[in-house]
């Protein structure tokens, strides 16, 4: 079993390493007639580019991006000075140079990885589903007998924040700036999903679509894990087959499909405001533009954010979306399981999280009202600011870097929910849904808490849920995702989520079961 | 300004602390030579398992400490002195106190085995025991067999964190089933199977007679009173705890088992008082035992023990008898007494019921000629504590409890549910036709 699982790793790493090399390798080969078919497309009006580009980049071999990329810029920024110098500026080509490089990459990429696409996905995403379930599968013998096994988390290297789980931390980190910045050099990786694109919708792959392939293929591969992890734990199977149920179906293939079919692409559990561009101008112009379709979508939108998110709240706590449907959470709670206890249970860190996340939920609602008003009145100013780089700001700072860098790089080191804890605007208005109304609580067992930690520790929201179970104190904490975790590793049936009564859910008191105190007694002493 | 002091920094102790300061402004001190700041005992076994690291089982932030006024004293009491009102300690002047409280703990039983001070002989009771475990059984390299003796909570839990690493364990137990002192016949019988499945060695009925040692002084083999000889490298003493009271033999204070202490947690003299398992009650409290090292009774004195220095004298009263424990993989509960068929009163019956597959099972005391309740022992099921305290205060019988099982199921959703299969089974042994009510969340929270 252990050959097995060192073979596992092996194969995956091969895997790994292949997919790692692929943005530095490849020819890239453009074809005139390619190009001027993609100059026709976009309406490039520039001469002076479309010159440039026929002379140094039509007909040449290029191998590797790195190569090929600094010839684009440059091309388009003498073009650009030029035509702002002599006031041409319908001739400004507005496109950044990493996204035309990325464009013309995927046209111009020629050879091996091209020709070869079913091979070198099986050279990559296929090594490496392979390797990690060689890797993972094992464990449904050497866990042993029932129970949720920790053993050995906090001396194994990968999960005591050791030289794995820093390595894995800057791999991440490195993968999200590229995929978010640099696109130009994911394009080797769209040709190994561009088979599974064209069956979806019909076209060619893109790096987003990379990643959601990704996404889906990493989140069902540690849902594997997650099942074997946690099979005694019917809560969390259920739960991780929901999860994985709406990455796959509603995030990834319902919105490829919908392309086919000529509708607007939509992911239709996606709430405002973590869907932080639903009601930006082009999105409404371009569902409004969509027939009936297009409303739908924009009706199902807001009723979800405006109703049904938090009456669902209401009767099930936020962990009905953070636990049960978000992509963001289902990563989290699969490929972040492992990296759970490092998230940090200190008072300051609450602090912090308080202030960050009712921040951005704050950005994020500003953010709306004055593209809603820009939209409704017509302008591109509010009060002096201009919407679109509010808009700009926002989906740099929150949307790329800190929803996709720092959500995910952060795991190894930082526990599995940086982003929801500390970031996701839909966590907070949930969370103050879940807070002053709603039948959900961990309720917590009499006297039976030994202090012991598990709960606190495992706890992927950085809640300190020993502080309450030690009280015996039902915990109402808007942070709380009701992942469950703390019910499973507790070693005395303390914890148990529930949606009972909203009445006497919170239960300050801190008379606990065991002591028989003459209560009139106790009122009149205090 | 008073100043009290307490001696322990155990959970007892730090919740006195705790509610003095809710309660007052005087100053406190806490004295204990083990460790700078309070942590969970409980939670040792899973540093070692690796579970969590030490500072998780530290329920208090360090700056806590400072923040509330309560002055942390690293030092070993030697003695009192309580005509001075002072204390002396190892490697410092001493220190005054108006109030003293001690809550001293306990230490692992030493019987006077041959060999049980050698080198690689201990208990696991003290962070520093298991900083020594982490030196004498690493690994399985190190340590190709551990035999531990003593079968009770402490030693399960020293047997499962030893099978975490793969070190092959030999358990002795004196009696002739796992914990049968304090188990019904049934649930022993299951436990006994359960650390067999987890491939640990276990010797019923057998007494340890020596412990062998090397040149060096270090344990190498321990003889049992079946005549045989196992080597290992660790040996383990878990046969249970005494009262750690050793520094006060003669300090006037009144001593038994622990340091005797009224109902109201005073000692013989006046302004000390004890607390937690090194306390030992005058006359025993209904059907507990005199010293009880629990860790929810050392809680429940503390807060007791509170209200007294503050002005607010309070009886220590605890109510309904509870537990928890888990063996090795398996969960166990129980609410008021089920007694070991050893310690069985005449009209104690008990309705025993296994799951047929799974590893759960229930055992519900009660009276034979009245059929009150008694009290539950659940193993593998959670259960609800507020239920079953209110069942017992309000003496329902056993019959009531069958037909409410359901409001009392505490586990998480989407698990099993046996209360049906339970209710069934009873009915069937006992000629009665109770129909299982459902669960109604009005009846579980009508206190609230």
């Amino acid at each position: 079993m252990k050959t097995i699982k060192r073979i596992g790793l092996i194969v995956f790493l091969i895997g790994l390493g292949i997919f790692t090399s692929l943005p530095f390798i490849g020819t890239y080969s453009l074809t005139s007639s390619d190009f001027t078919k993609w100059v026709e497309e976009k309406g490039i009006k520039s001469e002076l580019f479309i010159k440039d580009i026929e002379q140094e980049v039509v007909g040449k071999d290029f191998s590797g991006m790195h190569n090929l990329t600094p010839i684009i810029a440059t091309a388009l920024d003498e073009a650009n000075s030029t035509h702002r110098k002599n006031k041409e500026y319908k001739k400004v080509i507005y496109t950044k140079a990493h996204d035309i490089s990325a464009d013309l990459g995927k046209q111009a990429g020629s050879g091996f990885i091209p020709e070869n696409k079913g091979l070198m996905w099986f050279m990559t995403f296929g090594l490496g589903i392979i390797g990690a379930l060689m890797y993972i599968l094992p464990n449904v013998v050497l866990l042993g007998k029932k129970g949720i096994k920790n053993d050995g988390i906090y001396h194994a290297n990968s999960t005591n924040r050791g030289w794995i789980a820093w390595l894995v931390f800057f791999y991440l980190i490195a993968f999200y700036l590229l995929l978010y910045f640099r696109p130009q050099f994911a394009v080797n990786w769209t040709y190994l999903v561009d088979p599974t694109s064209e069956a979806l919708s019909g076209n060619p792959a893109g790096h987003w679509f990379v990643y959601g392939f990704m996404y889906c293929t990493v989140m069902t591969v540690m849902g594997v894990r997650m099942y074997i992890k946690y099979r005694h734990n019917r809560y969390q199977m259920i739960r991780t087959t929901s999860v994985l149920f709406f990455q796959i179906v509603f995030a990834f293939l319902i919105p490829e499909i919908m392309v086919r079919l000529q509708m607007p692409y939509y992911d239709f559990k996606n709430a405002f405001p973590l869907d932080y561009d639903f009601f930006f101008q082009w999105n409404l112009r371009s569902l409004i533009n969509s027939g009936g379709i297009g409303i739908f979508i924009l009706v199902w939108g807001t009723l979800l954010t405006l109703v049904i998110v938090p009456v669902m709240v209401y009767f099930f706590g936020k962990r009905w979306y953070c636990s049960w449907v978000c992509g963001c959470g289902g990563l989290a709670e699969t490929l972040g399981d492992p990296y759970r206890q490092h998230s940090s249970k200190t008072l300051l860190s609450w602090r912090v999280e308080r202030w960050l996340i009712h921040g951005v939920l704050v950005f994020a609602v500003g953010m709306t009202l004055m593209t809603l008003y820009s939209f409704f009145s017509e302008t591109g100013t509010v009060l002096g600011i201009k919407t679109s780089s509010v808009q700009n700001t926002y989906s740099l700072l929150i949307g790329s870097i800190f929803a996709g860098v720092i959500g995910t790089g952060f795991y190894p080191i930082f526990g599995n929910r940086v982003w929801c804890r500390f970031g996701c605007p839909l966590a907070a208005y949930l969370g103050f849904v879940q807070r002053f109304k709603s039948r959900f609580r961990i309720t917590t067992n009499g006297g039976q808490c030994i202090s012991c930690g598990n709960c606190s520790t495992y706890c992927e929201q950085g809640i300190d849920v020993r502080a309450y179970a030690q009280k015996g104190e039902n915990i109402i904490r808007s942070s709380c995702v009701g992942c469950g975790i703390c019910s499973a590793v507790c070693p005395r049936g303390v914890l148990k989520l529930e949606n009972g009564p909203e009445k006497g859910r919170i239960n300050p008191t801190q008379v606990l079961l065991g002591n028989d105190v003459d209560l009139m007694e106790l009122v009149n002493d205090k | 300004m008073e100043t009290v002091v307490i001696i322990g920094n155990g959970i007892a102790g730090v919740t006195a602390a705790r509610h003095i300061r809710k309660l007052s402004d005087k100053r406190i001190i806490i004295i204990s030579a083990e460790s700078e700041f309070f942590f969970s005992r409980t939670a040792l076994m899973y540093v070692y398992m690796g579970h969590m690291k030490f500072e998780h089982t530290q329920p208090y932030e360090n700056w806590f400490w400072e923040k509330n006024r309560i002055e942390l004293v690293q030092g070993y009491v030697n003695e009192v002195d309580h005509a001075n009102k002072q204390l002396i300690l190892d490697d410092r002047g001493p220190i005054r106190y108006d109030k003293l409280i001690i809550a001293t703990g306990s230490r692992p039983n030493r019987f006077g085995w041959p060999g049980q001070d050698l080198k690689g002989v201990q208990g696991l009771y003290s962070k520093q025991e298991l900083e020594q475990l982490e030196i004498d059984a690493p690994d399985k390299e190190s340590c190709p067999r551990a035999v531990i003796v003593g079968g009770g909570l402490i030693g399960i839990e020293l047997a499962e964190m030893l099978r975490s690493r793969d070190i092959p364990v030999t358990f002795l137990v004196r009696e002739s089933s796992f914990w049968n002192g304090v188990l019904p016949e049934g649930e022993s019988q299951m436990i006994n199977e359960h650390i067999r499945d987890h491939h640990i060695d276990l010797r019923l009925s057998t007494n340890l007679v020596e412990i062998l040692s090397d040149e060096e002084g270090r344990a190498k083999a321990v003889v049992t009173d079946k005549g045989d000889t196992i080597s290992c490298n660790l040996v383990g003493l878990t046969a249970g705890v005494t009262p750690n009271i050793a520094f006060l033999k003669n300090s006037g204070i009144e001593l038994g088992k622990g340091v005797k202490v009224n109902r109201y947690l005073e000692t013989n003299i006046e302004d000390i008082y004890a607390i937690g398992d090194c306390a030992e009650q005058n006359e025993a409290i209904g059907n507990r035992r005199p010293v009880e090292a629990v860790w929810y009774t050392g809680r429940m004195m503390g807060e007791t023990v509170a209200h007294t220095i503050c002005g607010q004298r309070r009886k220590y009263n605890p109510g309904h008898w509870f537990n928890s424990a888990k063996f090795l993989d398996i969960e166990y509960q129980t609410y008021g007494w089920v007694f070991s068929d050893r310690n069985r009163k005449a009209n104690e019956k008990h309705f025993h019921w296994r799951h047929q597959k799974e590893l759960v099972c229930i055992t519900i005391a009660y009276h034979s000629s009245n059929r009150k309740f008694l009290g539950i022992n659940t193993f593998g099921i959670r259960m609800r504590h507020e239920i079953f305290d209110r069942w017992l205060t309000e003496n329902r019988s056993v019959d009531y409890v069958m037909e409410y099982l359901k409001d009392a199921n505490f586990d998480p959703e989407f698990y099993d549910q046996y209360e049906g299969e339970i209710v069934n089974s009873y009915n069937k042994e006992m000629g009665t036709s109770i129909k299982p009510k459902k669960k109604s969340w009005k009846r579980i929270f009508k206190s609230a």
